[in-house]
């Protein structure tokens, strides 16, 4: 017993000063957040000071600026999730064979991780440029286009803009983490599968799949979570526009607080992306136990 | 046995049939390598072209038709970064912020290292109460998006006057990495058998010379590498910067390059250089260390 209690002492001494530096910082602001969506704290609105109770979380989820603000929130997040599983796990298939020039292209996949999001969505935007831009020049040039495209400045195409721009960043960490996984495959069961007469296709679905939906799911899971909330390359590429074609929930939180000063609706839209993060954190938890056992 | 294979034909039944294999394996191979060329431009072209804009003229860099190839290149932009002393010219506001940003980078990468070690390894190795639900509350709150702490965290930061300085922006990152480190290195605590523990105590040592003289060599790897992505996250980070700097006191080197797209006359080739300026540390650490980086990231996601 008294053995014990000297174990959570000293858990309580080397946990003790990152609590104190995490919860120091998030605890005070995150129940005020919580407070700002039950009370009006508007400094616009006539009703400043009134408890509100659910009525901002109703109004939100009723309303179609939201709705509409999920749908482009969802959209982004589901094409550019599934695009950087499919083509993460195609080029991982390919990192992983053996070719003259595979180590070189090993060791410079991890490049477009690693250039800063700021950095990224700049770039993109210069590639994109309406004016000048080379993505323009060299469409031009092999006559895909008859003439220069404002790509960000259009409402159908900004969003597949940034979710290019992402999806190139982003695949890497992807190809990452199938490459690992696919060295933990045992190549003696390829060699049993091809000896039983299976083909390179047959053993994909029937083997490499199978072992690789682990991490299929936790990758999906993961990006999905960081996707919900991405927020700096659409600041950096669209802000929200053209035409709200590329406002999705995150960055209208910041709208609402930073330029309407719509605190308490900031605070809901910030209290249902925290919700939805939740669920998707449990989800994800859910996975690993499973993955352990 | 692949080399077997081709240095002794006879070995597999005859010369048609290997050599009908190799071919069908030359067709393989080729399709290989045109696919890896084609991952290769993806990868490298957009980062080519951000260095080549970086060095090419502005006259040619806004040319109709656009020259792929410069035929003149200067390196003026990137002299004008390192001796630039005017305060408000960008290029010298680009070159404090670069400062700012390691100088952040590194204080982040430091402290949470030393704290998110300790408490990895107690969430590691020791039992107590509690334990399973504050990980859980570790793991949302590094999920968390901040939005959800903003307008309160300004608030509180003003009324203490820790707006725009360098130290209180170090500990807003804290929140977020520190957890991510505790979330990485319990794993990587976690694989280090507790033996090791139970000898070591044998043999008279205290439970901290035990974390630190018998855990931290064996997890070694485990902290660069959580080290690593500390840093690289620090140096990315856009939203608190955004929100909590404003003056070169403690302006960021993300900061600083959304300026470049907006606030200033848009110059191509300088948001080119400071994202080639901007990238060279992480790209390089990347590049470097991608063992380590692979690691870090794959362990606490995947386990086998």
């Amino acid at each position: 017993m008294r053995l014990r209690k000297e174990e959570e002492r000293y858990a309580l001494k080397l946990i003790t000063p990152s609590m104190i530096v995490v919860f120091g910082v998030i605890i005070v602001p995150i129940i005020t957040t919580l407070i700002y969506s039950i009370v009006n704290i508007d400094p616009l609105s006539s009703h400043k000071g009134e408890f509100a109770g659910l009525s901002f979380y109703i109004k939100a989820v009723t309303s179609r600026t939201f709705r509409e603000d999920l749908g482009r929130t969802l959209y982004f997040t589901i094409a550019s999730t599934a695009i950087e599983t499919v083509a993460g796990l195609l080029v991982a298939l390919l990192l992983n064979q053996k070719f003259p020039g595979v180590r070189f292209l090993r060791s410079i996949i991890i490049i477009p991780w690693a250039i800063p999001t700021v950095v990224n969505g700049s770039l993109w935007k210069l590639m994109l440029n309406g004016e000048y831009g080379v993505i323009n020049a060299l469409l031009v040039r092999f006559h895909l286009i008859s003439g220069y495209q404002s790509w960000l400045g259009n409402p159908k195409t900004a969003m597949w803009c940034i979710i290019i721009a992402d999806t190139w960043k982003m695949t890497p960490l992807a190809v990452i983490f199938f490459m690992a996984a696919l060295q933990g495959i045992d190549s003696s069961i390829y060699e049993a599968a091809r000896v039983d007469g299976a083909g390179a296709f047959r053993s994909f679905w029937a083997i490499t799949l199978p072992a690789l939906r682990p991490t299929i799911m936790v990758v999906v899971v993961m990006r999905t979570v960081e996707k919900f909330k991405a927020f700096d390359i659409f600041y950096l590429m669209t802000k929200g526009g053209p035409a709200n074609s590329t406002k999705t929930l995150m960055y209208d939180t910041y709208l609402q607080a930073f330029t309407n000063l719509k605190y308490s609706e900031a605070a809901t839209y910030a209290y249902l992306i925290a919700l939805v993060v939740a669920l998707l954190t449990l989800l994800y938890v859910r996975l690993m136990k499973r993955e352990e056992a | 046995m692949n080399e077997m294979k081709k240095d002794d034909p006879a070995a597999f039944g005859g010369k048609r049939k290997t050599g009908r294999m190799s071919s069908r394996k030359k067709r393989v191979m080729g399709l290989q390598m045109f696919l890896g060329l084609l991952v290769a431009v993806i990868v490298l072209a957009p980062v080519v072209w951000m260095f080549l804009s970086s060095i090419m003229r502005s006259v040619d860099l806004t040319a109709k038709p656009l020259k792929l190839i410069p035929e003149t290149i200067t390196f003026e932009r990137y002299q004008k970064i390192f001796q630039s002393t005017n305060t408000s010219d960008p290029a010298y506001v680009f070159r404090i912020a670069l400062k700012n940003s390691f100088i952040v980078a590194v204080s982040v990468t430091v402290l949470s290292l030393v704290l998110g070690t300790m408490a990895g390894y107690a969430f590691a190795h020791i039992r107590f109460r509690g334990k399973g639900a504050l990980m859980m509350l570790i793991l949302f709150t590094y999920m968390l998006p901040p939005a959800a702490l903003i307008i309160p965290l300004y608030r509180i930061y003003d009324s203490m006057h820790l707006l725009d300085k360098k130290f209180p922006l170090v500990i807003l990152y804290l929140s977020f990495i520190i957890p991510f480190i505790i979330w990485i290195m319990q794993d990587f605590f976690g694989s280090i058998s507790k033996s090791f523990e139970e000898a070591a105590q044998v043999d008279g040592a205290t439970r901290f010379q035990t974390l630190l003289y018998i855990f931290l060599p064996i997890a070694r790897p485990g902290a660069v590498a959580t080290g690593i992505l500390a840093f690289l996250m620090s140096w990315d980070e856009f939203f608190y910067a955004l929100i909590f700097t404003s003056s070169l006191n403690s302006k960021t080197m993300t900061i600083a390059i959304e300026e470049f797209n907006g606030k200033f006359t848009i110059d191509y080739g300088m948001i080119s250089v400071a994202g080639i300026l901007g990238s060279l540390i992480p790209v390089l650490i990347a590049v470097i260390f991608q063992k380590y980086i692979v690691m870090g990231m794959t362990s606490g996601g995947v386990k086998e």
